[in-house]
């Protein structure tokens, strides 16, 4: 059937801010739906909150409204744009979500408006749990025995028929958040308890414990008529228990024979047919490995992470078939782009092997508990591809970026075998590396497999990577034992180590013998038809299928790999816009990265997509083949930074700002140098290596001082520290991994912090806008909210901030990006960072200005001159719109760790608020971060010493708002005696009720608590916060924040929003 | 131990030798499924080819004795990029490895498959030589090579006598009911060509009393035991060669027993009704096949091992029309046939390996049965 002619006005839901379970990937999918709808003519509508997308582009749609993902918002959207009709399943469980409440509220109806891609009664038959169940035992697919409950009660009285252990899965959550397996009374209770307020139905799945099955995965599409078809299946390393996303996931399935892969495939497509889906559908599965048992374990009725990493790893774009199938046409209506001849009614051939790599931020949260449950934990991943499991393995170890490169990885030298066997045990995200040592102590297979119970086949190929290295080690190198190595990925400087050379002995010997990487195309279909698309992967010892293209010049663009806490999508955004702007300038674009989540790896947005690992030597490969003419590496973050000085080796023009530069600004002596030379003040500070030498800088310095290593995004390591006893924990810290270069220490000054992004052309400057952090300095501006325009500071102080910012890019001879951090203390600017990059804020500032600075910073790359460009240099006119970037975190998800803002970031990602009334925008974004207040009008405050002044303010406004106030002793007696009605409650170790009591008890909107700087060494403070992020209560750790909450409250209500179509917004210079 | 490829157009892929060690001159084609070797390895339509698997990684789950498509192994050889020192399946029985060896089957791994596929594809299907023979000459062989034909392969295939098969349970996954009957009320003649297992044992599962009968079974023989309905079966080679088969499917033609055919069987009929085959570039061969019923406009993937097509504009519209289209290549991929009770399909509605999507035919042919019974 051809496109349904009444559909001419879509409104598409993107899925919010990144969070742990809802990342990139749904950028991923809105993108490439969004641009197929435009490719049909249809007119599309956007709502996303999260500015850093590049779906709210407004190339990429027609309307795009940044506003929050709240029912109230997007009815107010459609009443404004009336769109016929709504495509609800490119946006994650946010957006469907949404999509069920529009229409059980009879809104759609009222408004004439239809679901489109899937319908309300499919939603409900994959969601809720009693229907999902009913319908599975309707057409006979097995689930396994459980029960739905809405209650603690009936949940244990099932409990009591079936044994422990037990799984718990809340309706209506994403990345199993509030899920769990339990295996006793009191483990039940908790995760019940939790899960039940989680679940926007109140509901709770517990079910049979089929932990240890093998887990396997299908993606699969239907469209109207009914033609139903596989896309991928996948087969998680990690046996049910984890969950997928925290999985090693290798695709196609590996250990399934073709019964077993019939049997579960004809079930998904059963399925699917049987809940009238129409679009893409992800279908998960328990596979017994000792029988033909199985049961489904979950449906989701959308484009999904696992859709996007099947979409990367077949090259079959699940989003954008979806989308024209939403519009009404069939399968074999739809072309595949991939071979321009054949069509999306097929199913993908894959003739190599993937394996997806999970990211898990326990770097960034040392506190938190690292074990892996059904609670989704990993912030981001990696994909590689490779002619086998053990090279395609190694490739996505190293395309982590935690610097690991082999499964040679943790110190075991003091456990015995005992201990070894013990560790496997825990199923963590060392587990593999643990496996590996395992391997190399010749415990058995068979042995670990009952551990574990990851498959012998998987545990084969481990010990096939084991013995290469052992090889190496006995063998030394020779000809024959590199070249299977290099077989194997095993990079040169781990081959280097275990032969006893030095990586360029190594690489020197590869190249001696002609041992190079070839690269092959992936085509969907094991190359039975020619293929038109340049996505390319390496592997050792093939023919290489890459053809050296001349006729245009070309741009190598790094991209940023993994996401990461401190790396996020923004980064992505910023390398998709360089690689459209070279484009446009007619170049030949060439990106390479390894995140399957992300538009960058779409491989229809640079004219060659390289997925593969961003490591020196995997570039140099790349390059050898290539010969840009040039390359870029202030986008893609931290990732492509560190690249810089290998490129330089390779003799690889770097474009934009030279290398020299980008380490001046990272290195103290000559950033120093410079800021003497510009007169730029800065805190006082100065470089150390060792804990002597960090306490020494200390005293001179005098406390509190901020510790951190160098080169590091997202403020890794950094710290505030306000004594001796900090200092040597910190330096403690810091030290753990081997540190190329120096640590800074620095005087803190607690001022007001303030952020450019600014684009030179080495002479001119367009700062699009000044931003500034609610928060005072010492909170990561990652975490900060961030408001432009600036509000507090006056004109002569951004007439200051202007001018350092042109003599900062002047002298470091930027051209391209450059982000600078000042802090304006007692009326002096001190600047406190630089970076000549792309930075977080990037995406944010140009959307909310209309000036594309990713563009013209790629434009000034190549020679175009900011004059020419048609802006004005210096500062630009001030938007009419107050735009406010509100940090989003993902605490409830980790366990155990702490949320108290520091120097190092921790937020996962990012919503806006945007108004033309300051207040409004505020509101706005807290509405988007998922803080609706008030409900219950009751709060906790518990204050520091040094705040608890400044927090009778803050008590009196929240009381003025009718809210009750709860609070300890010595804050209630401070509180009370300033007139605020506090009530006092016990703390944690005093006699119940206490403070846990009162915010267990589920009525407590808000709590403020802030803990002491530096090493917050009280317990009680940690369990509070702790508490109350599982139990769902907005934590504020700074009074900043709360004094910002108390404004955006005190004037703005949910009814009277108004709504900004940001693709209205032209940069004042334009007009 | 070393092993070579070397194809008919001169080039030499050198690899490592696997299962048998033995010289094999044969026709070299590619399979694109991603799981099923052992299925691909028992199908009697590779009779005369040796296989090339595009999936990188064979041998994964090992042997599953009961998955195999006919007693042993029909193809001449295997040309995989790594055969797996490891099987790893709850019912495994044997490597692929010690499968092949004990079958006399030669292997060849460490090839690259995908560059190999690539050549296939360009040049067209090529004959080829798997050796072990370090020392070959080049100018020695090609000549041998070229000369190949696969023939008399239908015949080498089929079984030599008639009998009752019996239905297979071990396949049976213990959930879904066995649409297993008591009562077989349709009586099916099976022709075996070459036949794949699993159509015997889709019938059965469908309530069919069914008997196989050899190739060289005459027409009357067939008729005389009054079946309600009658099976063509797949098989390899060239079907033009078939001439005798062919003329007893005229006589089956004008005899209106209800009759359904798969791949080869497909081919004769058409052959037989005046229709013209020929040889395709390189074939159909893998699980991932769309095929466009004409009724629905439904599509269906199918699992296909063919390098022959009936031409379209060799049928006479009044004698037989398209049932099915292939959606890549609009080639035909079956025939409905004009006043007759007669369905033929050139995919594989009996899978293994591959997609059950298109099983719903031996339904469809039960139910021409019962109508001609009515």
């Amino acid at each position: 059937m051809p496109k349904n002619k009444d559909i001419k006005k879509v409104l598409v839901i993107g899925s919010g801010p990144i969070i742990i379970g809802q990342a990139a990937e749904f950028d991923y999918a809105g993108t490439q739906a969004c641009r197929a709808l435009k490719e049909e003519g249809v007119e599309v509508v956007l709502v996303n909150s999260n500015p850093a997308t590049i779906m709210t582009d407004k190339n990429i749609a027609d309307k795009v409204y940044i506003e929050p993902l709240d029912i109230e918002v997007v009815k107010k959207i459609m009443l404004k744009e009336k769109p016929d009709s709504i495509l609800p399943t490119l946006g994650g469980q946010a957006a469907l979500n949404i999509a069920m409440e529009l229409e059980e509220t009879g809104f759609l109806k009222e408004n004439n408006i239809r679901l489109i891609g899937t319908t309300s009664m499919t939603i409900k038959k994959a969601e809720d749990r009693q229907e999902f169940k009913t319908t599975m035992e309707k057409i006979g697919e097995p689930i396994a025995a459980s029960t739905v409950v809405t209650n603690i009660e009936d949940g244990l009285a099932f409990v009591e028929k079936i044994g422990y252990p037990i799984v718990l899965r809340p309706a209506y959550t994403m990345g199993g958040s509030g899920g769990g397996i339990a295996s006793n009374e009191e483990e039940f209770v908790e995760i019940l308890e939790n899960g039940l307020r989680l679940s926007r139905v109140g509901q709770v799945l517990v079910e049979r414990c089929i932990a240890g099955w093998k887990e396997i995965e299908y993606e699969v599409m239907r469209d109207a008529n009914g033609t139903c078809i596989t896309i991928c299946n996948m087969e998680n390393i990690d046996p049910v228990g984890v969950h997928t996303g925290d999985s090693i996931v290798v695709a196609p399935t590996q250990t399934l024979s073709d019964k077993e892969h019939q049997m579960l495939r004809t079930s998904a497509l059963k399925i699917i047919d049987e809940l009238n889906i129409t679009g893409g559908c992800n279908v998960q599965y328990a596979l017994n490995p000792h029988s033909f048992e199985y049961c489904v374990i979950e449906v989701n009725p959308r484009v999904s992470r696992s859709s996007a990493l099947a979409s990367k790893a077949t090259g079959y774009p699940i989003a954008k078939v979806t989308a024209k199938i939403a519009l009404g046409y069939h399968l074999d209506e739809i072309l595949n782009a991939v071979t321009g001849k054949t069509y999306a009614s097929f199913e993908p051939a894959l003739d190599y092997c993937v394996v997806k790599f999970p990211r898990l931020p326990f770097d960034k949260f040392i506190s938190a508990k690292r074990t892996l449950t059904t609670q989704m934990k990993a912030t981001g991943e990696v994909m590689s591809i490779c002619t086998n499991f053990e090279s395609a393995l190694m490739k996505s170890l190293r395309s982590l970026e935690q610097h690991v490169d082999s499964l040679i990885h943790g110190d075991y030298s003091n456990d015995s075998d005992e201990d070894i066997i013990e560790k496997l045990h825990r199923v963590d995200d060392r587990r593999i590396f643990v496996v590996a040592e395992a391997l190399r102590r010749g415990i058995s297979i068979e042995r670990i497999n009952e551990i574990t119970k990851i498959d012998p086949w998987f545990l084969d190929k481990i010990l096939i990577l084991v013995e290469a290295e052992k090889e190496m080690k006995e063998k030394g190198l020779t000809r024959e034992v590199l070249e299977k190595a290099k077989r194997l990925e095993f990079p040169d400087n781990v081959i280097a180590n275990l032969v006893g050379k030095t990586e360029e002995e190594v690489k020197a010997m590869r190249y001696e013998y002609g041992i190079i990487p070839a690269y092959k195309v992936v085509d969907t279909c094991a190359a039975e038809f020619e293929a038109q698309t340049p996505y390319y992967y390496s592997c050792y010892g093939s023919e290489n299928e890459v053809a050296e293209t001349k006729d245009k010049k070309k741009i190598l663009v790094l991209g940023s790999g993994p996401i990461r806490i401190g790396q996020g999508i923004e980064f992505d955004f910023c390398s998709v816009h360089s690689v459209w702007a070279f484009k446009a300038q007619g170049y030949e674009t060439i990106i390479v990265n390894n995140n399957p989540e992300t538009v960058s790896t779409d491989f229809d947005i640079a004219d060659k997509l390289y997925f593969e690992p961003l490591t020196a030597e995997d570039v140099e490969a790349i390059v050898n083949l290539e010969k840009p003419d040039g390359a870029v590496v202030q986008f893609g973050g931290q990732t492509a930074i560190k690249l810089t000085e290998a490129l330089l080796k390779m003799g690889v023009n770097i474009l934009g700002t030279s290398a020299e530069n980008v380490d001046a600004a990272e290195d103290r002596e000559l950033f120093d140098a410079i800021l003497e030379e510009c007169c730029i003040p800065r805190p006082k500070g100065t470089t150390v290596f060792t804990c002597e030498e960090a306490l020494k800088a200390a005293h001179e310095l005098g406390y509190p001082v901020l510790v951190r290593p160098s080169y590091v995004l997202g403020g890794q390591g950094m710290q505030i520290a306000i004594s001796d006893e900090d200092i040597i924990e910190f330096m403690g810290i810091i030290n753990r991994t081997v540190q190329e270069h120096p640590i800074l220490v620095d005087k803190y000054l607690m001022g007001k912090e303030v952020e450019v992004d600014a684009v030179c052309d080495g002479e001119d400057i367009v700062i699009p806008g000044i931003m500034e952090h609610v928060e005072r300095a010492g909170i990561h501006s990652g975490d900060s909210i961030s408001v432009y325009p600036a509000q507090s500071i006056s004109p002569k102080i951004k007439r200051v901030i202007e001018d350092y910012t042109r003599k900062l890019a002047r002298s470091l001879h930027v051209i391209g990006l450059i982000n600078i951090q000042f802090i304006v203390h007692e009326d002096e600017v001190y600047v406190i960072e630089v970076n000549p990059r792309s930075s977080r804020t990037v995406p944010y500032i140009s959307k909310v200005t209309g000036i594309p600075i990713v563009d013209l910073a790629a434009r000034v790359m190549t020679g175009s001159k900011i004059k020419d460009l048609g802006y004005t240099p210096g500062l630009q006119k001030e938007s009419e719109y107050f735009a406010i970037k509100m940090p989003v975190f993902s605490f409830e998800k980790l366990r155990g760790a702490e949320i108290t803002l520091g120097p190092e970031m921790k937020s996962t990602g990012e919503c806006l608020g945007i108004s033309k009334d300051y207040n409004e925008a505020l509101y706005k974004a807290f509405l988007g971060a998922g803080v609706r207040l008030p409900k219950h009008k009751k709060m906790v405050i518990t204050v520091k010493d040094s705040d608890k002044l400044e927090a009778v303010e803050i008590g009196r406004r929240f009381e003025a708002l009718g809210y009750t106030i709860y609070s300890t002793k010595n804050t209630a007696r401070v509180l009370n005696e300033n007139g605020v009605h506090a009530k006092t409650v016990n703390k944690i170790e005093e006699p119940a009720p206490t403070l846990l009591d009162l915010i267990l008890g589920h009525e407590i909107d808000l709590v403020i608590d802030t803990p002491s700087q530096g090493i917050d060494r009280s317990k009680d403070g940690f369990l509070i916060r702790r508490h109350a992020i599982e139990t769902g209560v907005t934590c504020l750790t700074s009074l900043d924040t709360a004094n910002a909450l108390l404004t955006s409250l005190e004037t703005s209500n949910l009814a009277e929003l108004s709504i900004v179509d940001i693709a209205e917004i032209d940069s004042v210079e334009e007009q | 131990m070393n092993a070579y490829l070397i194809l008919e157009d001169g080039t030499v892929l050198k690899g490592k030798s696997f299962g048998a060690v033995k010289e094999v001159i044969s026709e070299i084609v590619f399979n694109t499924s991603m799981t099923g070797y052992l299925e691909v390895l028992t199908d009697p339509s590779y009779a005369g080819q040796a296989v090339t698997m595009t999936y990188p990684l064979i041998g994964n789950y090992g042997v599953c004795k009961e998955d195999m498509e006919s007693k042993r192994p029909c193809c001449d050889a295997m040309i995989v990029r790594e055969v797996s020192r490891r099987a790893s399946n709850f019912r495994n029985d044997k490597s692929l490895i010690s499968f092949m060896e004990q079958n006399g089957i030669p292997g060849i791994e460490g090839i690259d498959t995908r560059a190999l596929t690539r050549i296939l594809r360009e040049k067209g299907t090529m004959n080829g030589m798997i050796t072990t023979n370090e020392n070959f000459n080049l100018d020695e062989v090609l000549p041998k090579i070229r000369e190949y034909c696969v023939t008399g392969v239908v015949k080498a295939t089929s079984c030599t006598k008639a009998y009752k098969p019996e239905l297979n349970e071990k396949t049976w996954n213990g959930i879904h009911p066995l649409p297993y009957r008591a009562e077989r009320p349709y009586k099916v003649a099976l022709m075996d060509f070459g036949a794949k297992d699993n159509i015997a044992q889709s019938l059965l599962k469908m309530g069919c009393d069914v008997t196989v009968y050899p190739q060289d079974t005459k027409a009357e023989t067939i008729l005389a035991e009054n079946p309600d309905g009658i099976m063509l079966s797949n098989g390899p080679g060239d079907p033009k060669e078939c001439v005798e088969i062919i003329e007893e499917l005229k006589k089956l033609y004008a005899s209106d027993v209800t009759i359904f055919a798969i791949c080869l069987g497909h081919q004769l009929m058409a052959l037989a009704t005046g229709a013209d085959t020929e040889k395709m570039r390189y074939g159909h061969r893998g699980a991932n096949h769309p095929v466009k019923d004409t009724k629905t406009g439904k599509v269906y993937i199918s699992t296909q091992n063919h390098g022959y097509v009936v031409k379209e504009d060799s049928l006479d519209k009044n004698v037989a029309v398209p049932a099915f289209y292939n959606v890549n290549d609009k080639t035909i991929e079956g025939l409905r046939y004009v006043g007759k009770n007669i369905l033929t399909v050139q995919f594989h509605p009996e899978a293994c390996a591959g997609p059950k999507d298109s099983e719903f035919l031996f339904g469809e042919f039960i139910d021409m049965m019962k109508m001609a019974q009515k």
